[in-house]
């Protein structure tokens, strides 16, 4: 079995639920008391991104931007250059959003150490809508050189997460969610970047989630199992650099995978794995996300179940795509 | 780093070397920029060999002087200013925009040692230079070393140069130095007639900055403006700085068209001849 320390009691109703964000505030407060070249920057949502842990604890080290995300990751790149590691908060959609292109030149080209943090990424942000469910953040990140992109799967990860960019030396992204999800992971469970966890073991599918889409790919687990089918789950938190040898081993055995992730199917996640198989083992593959649109209005239940997006509603979907297609490298 | 002071001449001087320098580099390098680097010679020249503290032999001393180009094309003439001041062989210009150069069409800071930043695309610079000034305000508080930046007129048609404007009035972010090369052209045409910019002065002003406005070509202008700006110490400064763009070739000046394309053999010739007579070297046709 995998050594990967699931928390128990993770399928039952009463499941422990925080929004990774929260783990993020904790990292970041966290980080700052080891290193006091930490900075935190915000523009404008320093509760909703849970800076504001950092910043009470010390306000002299954060800088409050305004609703400005150019200015926002701009003037972090020039506090990088004067010796500084910046965390940039904002929601997704507006950073890395609305300044992709500072980031790729400022931060990126100028390998700057800043780290953007895009929190209420995905539809589950609920109520407001298409235009705050940011759904193209990983693709936009993952093309840029340089970059590194995280997408934790609980808060506990989350906070882990955190505090591995703090030292990575490279920009990075971390990517968040609003809504409350279930925390499957435990303080003692690994956590590297660049680093994919088997979950499950299984030889039947492979399924690979990242954030939050890992824990609905635990439940489609064993709904499956009580079909017949043994799926191995694994959780890929770093998208970006890819764990790619966990990867093709896993699905070397199972000979074709599903990716779940809550953004756009596109230039993704998924994208990232039909990449790596098509060079390295061309196998079957179903992408789990959203079909190119956008999303809308509802309850976050409503939109995960609405979009397919659920452990349930993932169920006949990957039901489907195991009963049609055949099992390569075997 | 302890080193003479300059006198006026000295740097006028100065100022028509670094331009046949850029001109004999561009050239060579078959394209790039030439009104705008042109017209900023005293300027970079006034900066690198009067203003600034920085060490050629150590690119990253922690005592220099941040330099922050935002216009991103007007590098030629950084350049030219470094390898002038020793960061690297004057030999080296020739690679300008070349495969495998460190001079890169655009400047690239993990390229070269003794860029601050990485510019090209328009309206950035401004903030990165806000970051390192608010670093040493507020976080290293070392009132000691200064930001000087040099920004596009036709820049500041970008937003991020006015969120920064907001953000550097509102920490009075004293350490921060902006010159505005007002040289009045943009890849359109005139900047009036692409986006008017007019009231500058009245705008930063009322962003919270202390304004002065000098001739970009008068050395001792420039030093004194630096000088009062250094003086300031309770509100970010700008210097709208006017230039002439393609100073010192008279066949270039005023004129957009040279914006973005760099002389031919025939046109450097003239050019060179031209800077030449006008600096008072010589008097004959030389190369």
């Amino acid at each position: 079995m995998t050594d990967f320390h699931l928390k128990r009691g993770i399928y039952s109703e009463d499941v422990e639920r925080e929004p990774t964000r929260a783990g993020f505030g904790r990292g970041l407060k966290q980080a700052g008391e080891g290193n006091e070249n930490i900075v935190a920057l915000c523009a404008d949502l320093t509760d909703s991104t849970q800076m504001s842990k950092f910043k009470e604890a010390f306000p002299e080290r954060f800088i409050e931007i305004g609703i400005a995300e150019q200015n926002l990751v701009t003037v972090a790149s020039g506090m990088a250059r004067a010796g500084k590691i910046p965390f940039t908060s904002s929601y997704a959609a507006f950073s890395p959003g609305r300044n992709w292109e500072q980031i790729r030149t400022t931060i990126c080209l100028n390998d700057q150490p800043v780290k953007v943090i895009g929190s209420h990424a995905g539809v589950s942000v609920g109520p407001d809508g298409a235009t705050h469910q940011m759904l193209e953040d990983i693709a936009l990140m993952r093309v840029l050189p340089n970059m590194v992109v995280v997408a934790p799967g609980d808060s506990v990860e989350a906070e882990k997460a955190t505090m591995a960019i703090a030292k990575n030396g490279k920009p990075s992204y971390l990517r968040l969610a609003r809504e409350k999800t279930p925390v499957f992971t435990t303080e003692h469970s690994p956590f590297e970047i660049g680093r994919a966890y088997v979950l499950r073991e299984g030889d039947d599918v492979t399924l690979l989630g990242t954030g939050t889409m890992t824990y609905q790919l635990l439940v489609a687990a064993k709904r499956l199992e009580e079909r017949g089918v043994k799926a191995e789950v694994i959780h890929v938190p770093t998208i970006k650099p890819l764990d790619t040898h966990t990867i093709v081993a896993s699905i070397k055995k199972t000979g074709r995978a599903v990716t779940a992730e809550e953004a756009q199917y596109a230039g993704g996640f998924g994208g990232a794995v039909a990449e790596l198989l098509s060079e390295k083992l061309p196998s079957p593959l179903k992408r789990i996300g959203i079909y190119d649109r956008f999303g809308e209005s509802g309850t976050p239940d409503e939109l995960l179940e609405h979009f397919g997006l659920t452990g349930d509603t993932m169920v006949s979907n990957i039901m489907h795509f195991v009963d049609t297609t055949p099992q390569y490298h075997r | 780093m302890a080193k003479m002071q300059p006198t006026i001449v000295e740097l006028e001087h100065k100022a028509y070397a670094l331009r046949e320098d850029l001109v004999r580099m561009l050239e060579h390098a078959g394209s790039g920029h030439s009104a705008g680097p042109l017209g900023l010679a005293e300027l970079v020249a006034t900066l690198y060999f009067d203003i600034m503290k920085y060490d050629p032999e150590r690119p990253n001393w922690n005592e220099r002087d941040y330099f922050f180009l935002s216009n991103g094309h007007c590098v030629p003439i950084q350049y030219v200013a470094m390898a002038h001041a020793g960061f690297f062989d004057k030999k080296e210009l020739e690679t300008l925009r070349k495969f495998g150069s460190r001079l890169q069409g655009h400047p690239e800071r993990t390229k070269l040692p003794g860029l601050e930043n990485t510019s090209g695309p328009l309206g950035s610079g401004l903030s990165q230079a806000a970051g390192a000034a608010y670093t040493l305000q507020y976080l290293d508080k070392n009132p000691k070393r200064f930001v000087y930046v040099i920004t596009g007129d036709g820049e500041l048609n970008e937003g991020n140069i006015w969120e920064a404007a907001m953000f550097a009035g509102k920490y009075k972010l004293s350490q921060l130095i902006v010159f505005i090369d007002r040289n009045n052209i943009q890849i359109d045409g005139p900047t009036d007639e692409v986006m008017p910019l007019e009231d500058l002065h009245g705008k930063w002003e009322s962003f919270g900055w202390h304004v002065q406005e000098i001739d970009g070509h008068n050395v001792e202008s420039i030093r004194d403006a630096a000088s009062m700006a250094r003086a300031i110490t309770n509100r970010p400064s700008v210097i709208i700085t006017h230039t002439i763009p393609g100073k010192g070739v008279d066949f270039m000046e005023y004129d957009y068209h040279w914006h973005g394309k760099p002389p031919n053999h025939a046109e450097a010739r003239r050019a060179l001849h031209k800077l030449r007579t006008l600096d008072g070297k010589i008097t004959g046709e030389h190369e």
